[in-house]
């Protein structure tokens, strides 16, 4: 093992019922060095960083650490940070009601006389922070902290529990600029102390302020690892989609709709803080939008804050010429938007309800509970969404949660459509869902778009944005940096954008 | 014909009905003249009419209880101290503030409504605290479940306020030329009512579709937190009735011992109907058929000569092999040992062969 190397994986494979969640894959740690992981969503790296840290065991492979002669297999997390791994998560996973130091120390409390020295642990807790250049009351409970400094507490404990390897899993995505900034001093004091840091983000800007070099995973296979100045970020973005610049075809269906000039939805610095910054963006009838941006970069919160599932604290919304306010969901769906939200399971489907009910659901909500709509109309209705939507299912009597995922998400379209909005937001309408039922949602949306619906349509899948779409918006960090028109759509440009910034 | 018994064996009132099937049977054989009903008077007598009559109170609270834990994943233990309250003040507005009366001091109907309304707000203020404050329900209606008696005997002086007019006792007992229970007819009215309320509007399927994915619930448009409040509103008027009847029985209040504990046994009814406690879709029916059950189990006891102390030990063996015959794991379990049964079975056949 060459000296200055505190973490190698060799070859390690993981398998899920079906899907290959790792195949064969290789990465490299070394002292003082930030190492990004970067990859799609669904492309394994949380997989790698969970099998790394014995919360998954793994089929094949070898772990090698520094000060190990042997390969290690982690069994569990603990037994990780005992051999000197320790993970940072996005969620901070300590005790919010206990004090600061006692969250330092849980565990591994200095004792006397068999009871819990206070004082020394307190002397400690506030040593241990100092080295990282924090500077809190340690005595009190940790929730009175906002969450980058509890980010940072998680940190100390890693590091001063063991010192050499951490990894940050989407530290990020929750604090803002400061906060940002004050995590990469703590990280760039670690890295002087030699403590080799794994960086899992989705912001690219990021990942070049701070990291030494990428690894980039991409359907759980490892796809290679480059040296930061050798990688620009319009390469990092194709080797992640795993589309070759070079080799564009421009795969755009022609359409001939003409979006007319009527203004649907118009925001005035709209935003809500911590998730989007402010933006403007306007929809016309019949129009398509689609946002475009890497996972995490605010397309669903554009969209929600839009909605009203969050509620914005910044700028105006215009709905048809119209001031609007949205103070619940109930709001925007009177006034005729329909939100097909991006997790079909925590937030579209009404698992033991049947599909009748899930379908009729919006519009009878709309309606109010004493109008209530007829058993007879309600199968009436139900059947012909069936029908127009080509839902698969013996009964709209059964639960939905018996239906497969492509049909679980047509009858939340049918309960949208129902309502028969004017303004539509689809938020990965098509994620895990066959090829065929994709093609039927794309062209449903096309056509939905003809008959003078105005969308909006977020997808991972930039083909399938550019069959659709008549304009995109670009999201990089929270935040909408560009818009490009139909005559600038094409894959090559949408991937620069994103990369770079957008053309100001 | 076996492929009929499985279906039958999946619909979802088959577990709670066979329960009260088997408390019935084992009635029968213990007490052979249980379901032998006799005619006194014009009116019905007999173990069984009892235990529908004495069961009215349990099915009322149960009813309530059932859309409680659907919309909000919790119970409320308040229900046996809001009896008592919605007791005392029926009382204590007859009484005219005397301790014991032969004449109402009062209209009837206005005490009843006062009764009622007052079981609504307690309700009232265990949903704003549950759906408004969201703290969670068993410690929300912890406060009403201590302080509830406390209440009625505020309101009662402490003293058990008795209303000895025969006509407060017709709730409680037979109105005469009619040969069942008032409260039977009662707590049928209650049951048919909130299964057309459930049903005529979409208030059923709300409260379901909020105890089922709250979040999605939210983004289609719906207001849960209106739909919980309204669940414990309604829970809390369903304590009144029960109050009400409890009271017309000892033609008292008495706020010590009116629906002593019967919140537990309201809960368990859900349960024992089929009902998971952590929300979600419910049968209303199967709540019913569980409040019967308890009461024929009860029933059974008193007849078998079990003194009142020693029956919540006999209910508790009960109600674990009931409940866990219910459960998912143990039926998962059973499944498995089948089917590794049968393997061995073809297994055996196979190296026969």
């Amino acid at each position: 093992m060459v000296d200055n190397i505190v973490l190698s994986i060799k070859h390690l494979s993981k398998t899920f019922p079906g899907v290959k969640a790792l195949d064969n894959v290789d990465f490299t740690l070394r002292e003082g060095e930030i190492h990004a992981l970067m990859g799609e969503n669904g492309a394994g790296k949380s997989t790698l960083i969970k099998t790394l840290t014995g919360v998954y065991p793994f089929d094949n492979g070898e772990i090698y650490l520094k000060g190990f002669e042997k390969n290690i297999v982690n069994k569990s997390p603990e037994d990780a940070q005992k051999n000197g791994i320790s993970t940072v998560f996005q969620e901070v996973n300590l005790c919010p009601n206990l004090s600061v130091a006692e969250n330092l120390f849980i565990g591994r409390e200095p004792k006397k006389f068999g009871n819990i020295d206070w004082k020394t642990m307190n002397k400690k807790a506030v040593e241990v922070l100092k080295t990282l250049d924090i500077e809190m009351d340690v005595t009190i409970a940790l929730e009175n902290y906002s969450l980058a400094l509890q980010q940072m507490v998680a940190i100390a404990r890693a590091v001063d529990m063991s010192a050499k390897v951490l990894i940050l899993d989407e530290p990020t995505s929750s604090l803002d600029d400061l906060e940002v900034e004050k995590l990469f001093s703590i990280m760039k004091k670690l890295k002087e102390k030699g403590v080799g840091i794994i960086f899992v983000t989705h912001f690219l800007d990021q990942v070049y302020a701070i990291c030494d070099r990428i690894t980039v995973l991409r359907n759980g296979e490892l796809i290679g690892e480059y040296a930061i100045s050798t990688l620009p970020k319009v390469k990092l973005v194709s080797k992640m989609m795993g589309k070759n610049l070079d080799d564009l075809a421009d795969v755009k269906i022609n359409q001939t709709n003409e979006y007319k000039s009527e203004v649907i939805i118009k925001t005035d610095q709209l935003g809500v803080s911590g998730s989007i910054k402010p933006f403007d963006i306007t929809l016309h009838k019949g129009e398509v939008v689609g946002l475009a941006g890497l996972l995490g970069s605010g397309r669903s919160e554009l969209a929600r804050a839009i909605f009203g599932a969050d509620k914005p604290n910044a700028g105006k919304i215009e709905v048809k010429g119209e001031n609007f306010i949205a103070h619940t969901p109930l709001d925007s769906i009177k006034k005729g938007m329909a939100y097909l939200p991006e997790n079909r399971k925590v937030e579209g489907i009404i698992k033991d309800l049947s599909i009748r009910e899930n379908i009729i659901l919006a519009l009878q909500a709309r309606k109010g509970f004493a109008n209530v709509i007829s058993r007879k109309e309600q199968e009436k209705l139900c059947n012909e969404m069936v029908e127009l939507l080509k839902i698969k299912t013996p009964s709209i009597d059964i639960p939905i949660s018996q239906l497969s995922g492509g049909n679980q998400q047509k009858v939340i379209l049918a309960r949208w459509l129902l309502t028969s909005p004017d303004f539509l937001i689809l938020d990965e309408p098509t994620r895990g869902i066959d090829i065929g039922t994709k093609t039927e949602i794309q062209k449903l949306v096309i056509k939905l778009a003809q008959e003078g619906k105005s969308i909006m349509f977020i997808s991972s899948e930039i083909d399938e944005m550019l069959r659709t779409c008549n304009r995109m918006a670009v999201l990089r960090d929270g935040e909408k940096v560009s818009e490009l028109q139909e005559n600038e759509l094409s894959q090559e440009k949408i991937m620069q954008t994103i990369a770079s910034g957008g053309i100001k | 014909m076996k492929s009929k018994l499985m279906s039958l064996t999946k619909k979802r009132l088959f577990m709670p009905l066979l329960c009260l099937f088997i408390v019935l049977i084992i009635n029968v054989i213990k007490t052979p003249d249980f379901f032998s009903i006799t005619i006194r008077e014009g009116v019905l007598y007999g173990y069984i009419i009892d235990v529908i009559n004495r069961a009215s109170e349990l099915v009322i609270l149960a009813v309530g209880m059932t859309l409680c834990i659907s919309s909000s994943a919790g119970t409320d233990i308040s229900v046996g101290a809001v009896m008592a309250v919605a007791a005392a003040i029926c009382c204590s507005i007859l009484a005219g503030g005397q301790v014991s009366v032969t004449a109402y001091q009062n209209p009837y109907l206005f005490a009843v409504v006062m009764a009622l309304l007052v079981g609504a707000l307690c309700g009232a203020f265990n949903g704003f605290l549950v759906a408004k404050l969201n703290i969670q329900p068993m410690i929300a209606t912890l406060i009403l479940y201590t302080a509830g008696r406390g209440i009625a005997q505020l309101i009662t002086k402490g003293q058990i306020t008795y209303v000895r007019v025969d006509s407060y006792k017709l709730l409680g007992a037979n109105i005469p030329n009619v040969p069942l229970p008032t409260s039977v007819f009662v707590a049928i009215f209650v049951i048919i009512l909130a299964q057309i309320i459930l049903k005529k509007t979409s208030l059923g399927m709300y409260i379901e579709a909020v105890g089922i994915n709250s979040k999605a619930a939210r983004l289609v448009g719906l207001k849960s937190t209106a739909i919980i409040f309204a669940t414990y509103v309604i829970c809390g008027l369903c304590a009144g009735i029960a109050g009400l009847i409890m009271s017309s029985r000892i033609y008292s209040a008495d706020a010590n011992n009116i629906g002593l504990l019967m919140e537990l046994d309201a809960i368990l009814a859900v349960a024992l109907g089929g009902n998971s406690l952590s929300g979600g879709k419910f049968s209303l029916i199967g709540s019913v058929i569980g409040a019967y059950t308890i009461q024929a189990l009860t029933t059974t006891l008193y007849a078998m000569g079990v003194s009142a102390d020693q029956i919540p030990v006999y209910k508790a063996l009960v109600v674990v092999i009931i409940v866990s015959a219910q459960s998912p794991i143990l039926k998962d379990w059973i499944y498995s040992k089948k089917l590794k049964a049968t393997k061995i079975k073809t297994i055996k056949n196979e190296v026969l062969a």
